[in-house]
């Protein structure tokens, strides 16, 4: 870039900044308002993107509380993609490092699940599992098949009622949160991501399906931690929503 | 619990969630993408910020433009016909007619 477009460019995140030199309308007369307009414009856009992609965050901040933050985040994160679906990536680390909000933990993973919808609505197409596959299998065979995942499909490991918290923040008249963890599935059975609780274990058995485990060994590992692990409802969930693609025996 | 016991518990509960995502309502044909038939701006496709492709199209019926509508109902919209004369037709894939110039 030549020095000029480095210039512009830093005066448009920095208010305080002076205008950048040379700047003229189109009958040559000093265009320093216009700047200003401009700057203007290119943050409150930016903040308005991030209530738009974090409509829970925002909700459990309150709205001034969420522009200020923007204000910050959009300086020290400005976006690195002219392609606005991937702008606030850094979001949820961002809210974890404020130390005002430490009293919100939760916030971090909620923002999490607002990006991890925003990447399942992205994600590419593909066929699901016609379910039939599964139904023809013996007991041995079921236990050493692997299952491959949809792109659409993402998964939330959290240690608070995290879906709780954002049906409260998200969906008027949702019950107040109850104090337990909650992992979070999304699939996108239509054509919009659909997120979901999952019982406990559940999404260690999907993680380990994830990295290529079988269903068996999937199974062993969960019953480890989760001695009680019931398979049939994360894979109920995943087969209504679409998120399984192929069965490799 | 023996291996026995594991791979018989894996397939009742395999069975067990055919049983419950089989009998679930059959939501997820309910709607298609139909091209083709969007006023202009007012183009489906919206969640969270940058998917400025919502409400992105510049010409009304713009062939590459979609609307979600009722599964089933895309081909049948009943559309003005082009300035040539020629019929307007919904489309379940993109179109090459009235595209921005």
């Amino acid at each position: 870039m030549t020095q000029s477009q480095t210039e512009f460019a830093e005066a448009l995140l920095a208010p305080e900044a002076p205008v950048p030199g040379g700047l003229q309308d189109a009958a040559g007369r000093p265009a320093g308002r216009r700047f200003a307009v401009y700057r203007n414009n290119v943050a409150a856009s930016l903040t308005e993107a991030l209530h738009e992609g974090f409509p829970a965050v925002a909700s459990l901040l309150g709205k001034e509380n969420m522009d200020g933050l923007a204000g910050i985040y959009l300086r020290q994160h400005p976006p690195a993609s002219p392609l606005m679906m991937h702008f606030g990536g850094e979001f949820p680390d961002f809210l974890a490092g404020m130390r005002q909000l430490s009293h919100l933990g939760y916030l971090p993973d909620v923002a999490r699940l607002e990006l991890a919808l925003r990447r399942s609505y992205h994600a590419a197409d593909a066929a699901p599992l016609p379910a039939e596959r599964l139904a023809g299998l013996s007991p041995d065979a079921l236990m050493a098949a692997r299952l491959q995942l949809a792109p659409a499909v993402e998964l939330l490991r959290s240690d608070w009622p995290l879906f709780d918290i954002w049906c409260y923040a998200t969906q008027e008249g949702a019950p107040k949160p109850q104090a337990s963890a909650q992992d979070v599935l999304i699939t996108r059975p239509d054509f919009d991501p659909v997120a979901q609780p999952l019982p406990p274990g559940s999404a260690q058995w999907i993680a380990a399906l994830r990295v290529g485990h079988s269903i068996g060994e999937a199974f062993e590992t969960t019953l480890e931690i989760a001695p009680d692990f019931d398979l049939s409802a994360p894979l109920a969930l995943l087969l209504e929503g679409g998120g399984l693609t192929d069965l490799m025996t | 619990m023996s291996k026995h016991a594991k791979s018989l518990a894996v397939a009742s509960a395999v069975a067990a969630a055919l049983t419950a995502a089989t009998t679930m309502p059959a939501a997820a044909q309910s709607k298609e993408k139909c091209y083709g038939i969007s006023l202009a701006g007012k183009n489906d496709c919206a969640a969270g910020p940058g998917t400025t492709c919502a409400g992105s199209s510049v010409v009304d019926y713009q062939g590459n433009a979609w609307t979600l509508v009722d599964a089933g109902t895309c081909l049948d919209i009943e559309l003005p016909e082009m300035a040539d004369g020629t019929a307007r037709k919904g489309s379940l894939e993109p179109l090459e007619r009235d595209l921005p110039a």
